[in-house]
């Protein structure tokens, strides 16, 4: 894993050229992190993948998580992996939410999709929409994939229940009615 | 009549091979468009068997998502367990003890044998050599057998607690395990004799479904199959997790790329996994089998009638469960498959937050296209096998 | 004799009524000897069709118990038929999701008469433990199934003896189970008013509706 000063070093480089997309950087368990503002994802995952001395090839996993009492709601994170030096680094992209400001209920976030950068996003990106109704601007075919093309709601939001039914005996109902 | 002929040979038909196939190794449609018997283009559709794993994981304390998360890719549930038990090792930041890390090691490698041998048997009865499912089940019973004798369950055994395993093995293992050891290399010769010169097995396999090494870069493909493609990339070997740098074990690399490549990696694999066991069985340390801490793990039930603060912590931890602060981790293991990562998002709260796993079939999925497009729809078939999806994982 | 089997000879006959449907009952409940080696030839000779959902399908045919330990030879059920409309036997290995309930319900209708359904496994048979928005909480919410095997995964051997049931059942001669162990005979509870009566009006216009909507 790149450690302080290296992270501090790549931020420094970052903001040069794209000034105002890191927001933060930190250390989680061994694991470096980028913060950064969702809506210049694509330019620092770029430089990421490409300039010398980084490197960063290999996305290994996309997905994201819902931070629901704190705001902005969303971030997607990306596993990078550098399989030459043998790092890895994660870049969290902070997203928040449309419709809690205020505004149509309806409008779901937006971020850029990297499929052109690293091919291996597009089902995942695709899942992540699925679960989360957030959209990929660019994404050659963004449509539902695990769940029924027809399904209405983002199950893995925190505020979508869980379902199922819940499980009565028989002794109970003919007891407690 | 001209004009008939031509439109007959050039027509494209859109043909759906159903989530009820005998050849799609579990739920899988795929949409394809054929000219002939050429594939055009192929789509797979997927979420036949969606269960909404992370989704319940969200409601349960972090130690009853263990069952949840093995039953993802229902093959390998070891390693589902190792990478969810990693994970949140990593977040409370809690030692396992030496022996537990030998014990996993052993049952994650017999795993490793379990799931190769129930792809082997499945994709010799998908090409038509239907004698190797019977063959490769005799062995995968003897595996399950050691599964119900340590752990009480063949399958799905929740055996890995967060802290090391959960009980220690059996007086009867070790020796019924060196037989197996002992009998292992020469059942795989055995599979060899039987499909390595068998005229129909190789011109079904070789040169063929082949992508380049960095095409399956790109596309995020891991495992056995960018092995075979000649890049020697192992989690195993890169990241030493769970004690795998004391254990001298090579890694099987093909050259083309091709599906005899890949039938050959994953039986040399076999032979390597044997080899693991038997270092960890004859270093195995003695010591406790799982971690000391009592704010995370059970304590013994023998203490139980005796200690009081035991009988506490036993309450606190089955009724409500370990509190793990806020925290978010990546940990990624090599499966059968590929890497599987395992995140976990944890708020302070006795249950995650979210938990989502990265699965090696879901991402390896996407290659499938590549390799099947422009060629027969038989060898399709064939690719599918050697891709070894297990839906499961993919729709978790 | 099976209840849809009885319905369809009372609806070619015409109607029945009082003493003469009382006699016809009695006539059907006391079996004949041809329909008793009916019984015995289609349960020693059931196709199961090679139908695998998840987890249940590596540990129950058609895997395990096809495989030479746990044989299902012996029943004479080792041929796999991949296409529904030559399979008798239908096994739900494994949890039906949302999106996988209407598939597994198009193939049992192509199924041809007679045909049985087990349901193996806790999944499918009450939505296992998976009570979530994305599982179907049991495969009786779709399907009429004839036995279900507990288990997740149940072992080859619970499906071989589920699959016993499954043959006792063909030939005509139900398991009572445990009430029969116990004496227990009068405590079932059963949804209408018994083995052999008629759907509820409701309930008759919701097959109809169903029928309609998958042939359509």
């Amino acid at each position: 894993m790149p450690d302080a000063p290296g992270l501090e070093l790549i931020r420094g480089e970052i903001e040069q050229d794209h000034p105002g997309a890191v927001l933060d950087t930190g250390f989680a368990q061994e694991r470096a992190v980028l913060v950064v503002d969702s809506a210049q994802v694509l330019p620092v995952l770029r430089w990421l993948r490409d300039s010398p001395g980084h490197e960063y090839r290999f996305l290994s996993s996309l997905h994201a998580a819902d931070y629901l009492p704190a705001s902005p709601r969303f971030a997607i994170h990306y596993e990078l992996l550098n399989r030459d030096r043998v790092e890895r680094l994660r870049v969290k992209a902070l997203l928040a939410d449309p419709s809690s400001a205020g505004g149509a209920t309806e409008a779901l976030p937006e971020v850029d999709s990297c499929v052109e950068l690293f091919p291996t996003a597009d089902f995942q990106e695709r899942e992540v929409f699925d679960f989360f109704g957030i959209v990929f601007r660019g994404h050659p075919d963004l449509t539902r994939i695990l769940l029924p093309e027809d399904y209405v709601g983002w199950p893995q939001r925190r505020d979508f229940p869980v379902g199922g039914e819940p499980v009565t005996f028989t002794h109970s109902e003919r007891r407690y009615g | 009549m001209a004009e008939l002929t031509a439109d007959r040979t050039t027509e494209v038909m859109t043909v759906n091979i159903g989530p009820h196939h005998p050849a799609t190794h579990g739920v899988l449609r795929l949409v394809v468009d054929l000219e002939g018997e050429v594939v055009r283009d192929l789509e797979p559709v997927i979420g036949y068997v969606h269960t909404g794993i992370e989704k319940s994981c969200e409601n349960h304390p972090y130690w009853k998502v263990i069952p949840f998360v093995e039953r993802m890719d229902y093959l390998s549930y070891f390693f589902q367990m190792e990478a969810y038990c990693g994970a949140v090792e990593r977040l409370i930041e809690l030692e396992i003890p030496p022996r537990a890390k030998y014990l996993r090691t052993i049952f994650l490698e017999l795993n490793r044998i379990h799931s190769h041998l129930v792809w082997l048997g499945t994709t010799g009865l998908d090409l038509g050599a239907i004698s190797m499912l019977w063959y490769c089940f005799r062995e995968r019973d003897k595996i399950l057998d050691l599964f119900e004798m340590a752990a009480g369950q063949r399958m799905h055994t929740r055996y890995f607690q967060v802290g090391g395993v959960i009980e220690d093995i059996p007086l009867g293992f070790e020796k019924k395990l060196r037989e197996f050891i002992a009998d292992m290399p020469v059942r795989v010769a055995q599979y060899e004799a039987l499909l390595d010169r068998n005229e129909i097995f190789l011109s079904r396999t070789k040169n063929v479904g082949i992508v380049s090494r960095e095409r399956l870069l790109e596309l995020g493909v891991t495992g056995p199959l960018l092995r075979a493609a000649g890049e020697p990339w192992d989690l195993r070997k890169a990241f030493d997790y769970l004690s795998y740098s004391d254990f001298d074990f090579k890694i099987p690399v093909g050259t083309v790329g091709d599906n005899y490549d890949r039938y050959r990696v994953r039986l040399a694999e076999m032979v390597e996994s044997t080899r693991i066991v038997e270092q960890a069985l004859d270093g195995l340390p003695e010591g406790p089998h799982i971690a000391d801490d009592r704010k995370y793990v059970l304590p013994p039930r023998s203490e139980l009638p005796v200690s009081m603060e035991a009988l506490i912590h036993h309450f606190k931890l089955v009724t409500e469960g370990y509190r793990v602060g806020p925290g978010e981790v990546y940990y990624a293991i090599e499966s059968p498959r590929g890497e599987l990562g395992c995140f976990v998002l944890a708020d302070g709260s006795s249950k995650p937050a979210r938990v989502h796993f990265r699965d090696p079939s879901f991402v390896n999925l996407q290659a499938f296209r590549d390799m099947s497009v422009g060629s027969y729809i038989a060898d399709m078939i064939a690719s599918l096998g050697m891709l070894d999806p297990i839906l499961g994982g993919v729709d978790r | 004799m099976r209840d849809r089997q009885l319905r369809a000879r009372d609806m070619l006959r015409g109607d029945l009524e009082g003493e003469e449907l009382e006699r016809f009952v009695e006539e059907k409940v006391v079996m004949t000897n041809f329909e008793k080696m009916l019984g015995w030839a289609r349960s020693n000779s059931v196709f199961p069709l090679t139908f695998g959902l998840a987890c249940c399908a590596i540990e129950g045919i058609p895997m395990a118990a096809v495989t030479a330990r746990y044989d299902i030879a012996r029943f004479g059920a080792e041929a796999g038929r991949a296409s529904p409309r030559q399979a008798d036997l239908i096994i739900l290995s494994g949890r039906v999701s949302i999106k996988m309930a209407p598939v597994v319900r198009r193939l049992y209708d192509q199924m041809l008469e007679p045909k049985w359904a087990i349901s193996m496994g806790a999944c499918s048979s009450s939505g296992g433990m998976f009570s979530n928005y994305a599982v179907v909480q049991g495969a009786d919410k779709f399907m009429p199934i004839d036995i279900h095997v507990p288990g997740c995964p149940p072992r080859p051997e619970a499906v071989l003896y589920g699959f016993n049931k499954l043959q006792r059942k063909i030939q005509g001669n139900p398991d009572q189970g445990w009430r029969q162990r116990y004496n227990a005979a009068g405590t079932e509870e059963w949804a209408r008013g018994g083995p052999r009566s008629e759907p509820s009006p409701e309930a008759a216009e919701a097959y109809e509706v169903a029928r309609g909507l998958i042939r359509a």
